[in-house]
């Protein structure tokens, strides 16, 4: 089938966001939807499939005017959305998640055999381990973002919206995923994606549409265009050198020295050291236990082992205790954890740091211009200050909760996944951000799944595996092939299990 | 700026039932009927302004009521007790309120420690300790009455009766209690915290928020009310039985509710439970005024009043 948008504008209240937006996808083709945080692309797919009604312009399904009363009439047409934020119901299973709202009846009865065996199947056609009877809550992120995608299939899909389904993927999990899209452009099925990661763009698509401002600035086949092409159409300038270069060396004195630590049930005897002015990259697959063994050392979580800053055994056993001694963790995972989405971003902002704010009453005209200062420093792309942070795009979210965490001033800054969902040039102010932390002195350990960012970044890298540490890399010795191996816990001469 | 009825809302219906009554009585703006009805509501309106934080705070205290009846059983009882050594006089009465501020503490401590560090729903803690503390102050009255000893009563009665300028002194600490709760609310670290731990626990926590101190903090302080509460309630009657304050958990609950405060807990605004508590006063003193409608359907008009406010409540969640 075939999905055409056609002078699309949408405002939210005064702030128009979208301005005649034209696309059309093909079936038989992957179309790439890429932009900055905020230009529009988790719009323009909630409108195409029926989420959001357009202020103007319209919406037609192989050339006729489709007018969707919501997102039920639309997947009943055939076009099904995949949200940048994962929605499936935690509480219940995997099956009863595929077919929520769809279930199979044999009389007045659910047809719970007929389920299972079409659960089964999508599953497997998606090389998905997990259990039908698995409940979501339970199941890792990849597992959840196959468990959508089995759901968009078990609704036979024809358009099938994707928004940035690999965030949350690793490269590995991100390659089953387009096998599948592969197999579903080969049955004719008309595919959209977004995705920040253009190596994956260049990759799968056969077509890229490059949105800036609300507007499509670029349009062109996918051979046509470079990565470089599509990084500057997306950002208006040149973003070839994401990583900054060194300006300070690294120092001697070791100001926080790990040892033994242990969280029950994630991480075993880890023991490292970071240096005053480091990059400490911590790679490893998911569920290797990185972020668990940071939310121990700060209290966010209980654990044994000896922890020094600056040659002092310190305990942390809770996070203000760690804020007071000057080592902030920021957390990957912004919605549940990281904001209040249904507050403002003032509020947001000075959560952590509260009491700096606070004589006896707190001094509103002070938060307010540590968010101006915020707003300056992270580049942060609101359309006014009052908004909700939920209805932040996901990459202005995300630099608030940097600046949030940059707010209490530590010393060692722990960022958990700091570029999830974020375009590149974002990312390379980030990356800029966290090179001018630690040439200030401070001192920065950074979690990724990027192979990329931990390489670039990092002047030295754990590679963590089955909550251990499997290795250290140092200087010139880290490489993608090298990470990779201890993180698979790979000996050199036997293939992937 | 477009009007914002969720801010309007709860203003609104008190300017309309003070109108109401106006029409339907001329004694309803005496300066007796009106220092009647708000010396009424300062009880219930002391304790709904903790039940404010105890709900931004994404909790509930079913308990005030019984905490209240026992404590006001306690604190006659404590007197009572020690009017023979003491002799009836003010330092018998410091120590009636001291004992009533200090159950109060305690009560809201116990409600507090068992949502926290025992971690049981809030909805069953408070269930369970509210037929605790009922049953408790009917086995202390023996199924009947404490009645407070008759000098006694002469001594304290002020407390209730009398004010300055005119102004009784449940009205001046209501009044001391809102201006406190809606200026720690709106502009203090803890009514931020509370809003935030009332919103999402989780971010809270990963905000460096001492979550559990936060949750403990709001039942402390509500009990510290109910205990002050009862101090201005005591001397009203002399006396407290099983009966003694059913039903305030609801009535508190309600005027928070109406005032525009979140029962799912995020958002709560103390100026809104004030005007909560008066519209249901107001409710209850016109009906009596009034000849028209039955007193007897207080409740089903609280209760339709109670449901239009939680609608208008969705409203505003659906806008977002
Ligand atoms: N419900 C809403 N109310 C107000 N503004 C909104 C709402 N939803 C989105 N916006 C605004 O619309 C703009 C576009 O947001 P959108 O989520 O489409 O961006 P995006 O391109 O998907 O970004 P990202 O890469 O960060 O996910 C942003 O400025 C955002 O703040
Ligand atoms: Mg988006």
């Amino acid at each position: 089938m075939k999905l055409t948008l056609s002078g699309i504008d949408r405002s939210f209240g005064d702030v128009q966001v979208l301005f005649d937006v034209d696309l059309v996808l093909n079936p038989g083709e992957v179309h790439a939807l890429i932009g900055e945080n905020g230009a529009g692309k988790s719009t323009t797919m909630k409108i195409m499939s029926g989420y959001l009604a357009p202020t103007a312009g319209q919406v037609l399904l192989d050339d006729v005017p489709a007018t969707f009363a919501g997102s039920q009439d639309a997947e009943g047409r055939g076009v099904v959305l995949i949200h940048q934020e994962f929605n499936l119901a935690e509480q219940l299973t995997v099956e009863q998640n595929v077919f929520l709202g769809h279930e199979l009846r044999r009389g007045p009865f659910l047809d719970k055999r007929a389920m299972r065996a079409r659960t089964q199947a999508l599953l497997e056609r998606l090389n998905c381990k997990v259990s039908p009877d698995a409940r979501v809550r339970d199941i890792s992120n990849p597992d959840k973002q196959m468990v959508e995608i089995a759901k968009a299939l078990g609704r036979e899909a024809r358009v099938l919206v994707m928004d940035e389904p690999t965030a949350v993927l690793t490269e590995r999990e991100a390659e089953v995923l387009f096998e599948q899209v592969d197999r579903l452009r080969a049955e004719g099925v008309a595919i959209l994606f977004t995705s920040h990661k253009l190596d994956e763009v260049k990759r799968i698509s056969d077509r890229v549409t490059v949105m800036r401002d609300g507007r499509v600035v670029a349009q062109a086949t996918t051979a046509e265009m470079s990565e470089d092409d599509m990084a500057t159409a997306m950002v208006g300038r040149d973003v070839s050198s994401l990583y900054p270069a060194r300006t300070r060396p690294v120092g001697d004195e070791v100001v926080l020295a790990v040892r033994d630590l242990n969280v029950p049930g994630h991480a075993t005897d880890v023991s490292f050291d970071l240096h005053r002015g480091e990059i400490l990259g911590i790679a490893g697959l998911i569920g290797s236990g990185r972020t668990e063994t940071m939310e121990g050392l700060v209290g966010l979580r209980t654990a044994t082992g000896r922890i020094e800053m600056h040659g002092q055994q310190v305990r942390f056993d809770r996070p203000r205790a760690a804020l007071a001694a000057g080592m902030a963790y920021l957390t990957e995972d912004r919605k549940a954890r990281g904001l209040l989405l249904a507050k403002g971003m003032r509020e947001n902002l000075t959560l952590q740091s509260l009491p700096d704010f606070t004589a006896f009453l707190i001094d509103e005209r002070a938060e307010d211009r540590a968010l101006d200062r915020a707003i300056a420093d992270f580049d942060i792309r609101a359309p006014h200050r009052k908004v909700e942070v939920g209805n932040l795009s996901g990459g202005n979210q995300q630099k608030l909760l940097l600046a949030k965490t940059m707010l209490a001033d530590p010393e060692i800054v722990i960022i958990d996944e700091p570029t999830r969902g974020i375009d590149i040039g974002t990312k390379q102010q980030i990356y800029a951000f966290i090179h001018a932390l630690v040439a200030d002195g401070k001192s920065v350990i950074v979690i990724s799944s990027e192979m990329q960012e931990v390489i670039g970044l990092a002047d030295r890298v754990l590679v963590m595996r089955q909550g251990r540490v499997a290795g250290e890399l140092t200087g010139d010795g880290i490489g993608e092939d090298r990470i990779v191996r201890l993180a698979m816990g790979l000996d050199g001469m036997r293939g992937a299990a | 700026m477009k009007l914002d009825l969720h801010v309007l809302g709860p203003i609104l219906a008190l300017v309309v039932l003070v109108l109401v009554g106006a029409a339907m009585n001329s004694n309803f703006l005496s300066a007796a009927n009106v220092t009647n009805v708000l010396s009424r509501s300062a009880f219930i309106g002391i304790i709904a302004v903790g039940m404010t934080f105890v709900i931004t705070a994404g909790g509930l205290d079913l308990s005030v009521g019984s905490m209240a009846a026992f404590i006001a059983g306690l604190m006659i009882m404590v007197m009572n007790g020690l009017l023979p050594t003491m002799g009836p006089g003010w330092p018998l009465v410091g120590v009636g309120v001291g004992a009533a501020l200090l159950a109060g503490l305690l009560a809201g401590f116990l409600n507090g420690f068992l949502v926290t560090t025992m971690r049981i729903e809030a909805f069953i803690v408070t269930l369970g300790t509210m037929g605790i503390y009922r049953s408790l102050v009917t086995w202390l009255a023996d199924g009947g009455t404490l009645s407070l000893d008759f000098g006694m009563r002469t001594v304290i009665r002020p407390i209730y009766y009398n004010g300055i300028l005119g102004i009784s002194w449940p009205i001046i600490v209501f009044a001391l209690v809102a201006i406190a709760g809606e200026t720690i609310m709106r502009r203090g670290a803890f009514g931020r915290h509370a809003a935030a731990v009332g919103s999402n626990d989780q971010v809270a926590r990963y905000s460096s928020v001492d979550v559990n101190r936060v949750r403990m903090l709001t039942y402390v302080f509500l009990g510290l009310l109910v205990g002050i509460a009862t101090i201005m309630y005591v001397p009203r009657l002399g006396s407290a039985s099983s009966s003694t304050g059913v039903l305030w958990e609801l009535e508190a609950i309600a005027a928070v509710i109406i005032g525009g405060t979140m029962l799912k807990g995020g958002f709560g605004r103390v100026w809104g439970t004030v005007i909560g508590v008066l519209i249901l006063s107001l409710i209850d003193n016109i009906l009596n005024l009034t000849d028209g409608v039955s007193p007897y359907l207080n409740g089903a008009i609280q209760g339709v009043i109670i449901i239009l406010a939680v609608i208008l409540q969705r409203e505003r969640k659906a806008e977002g």
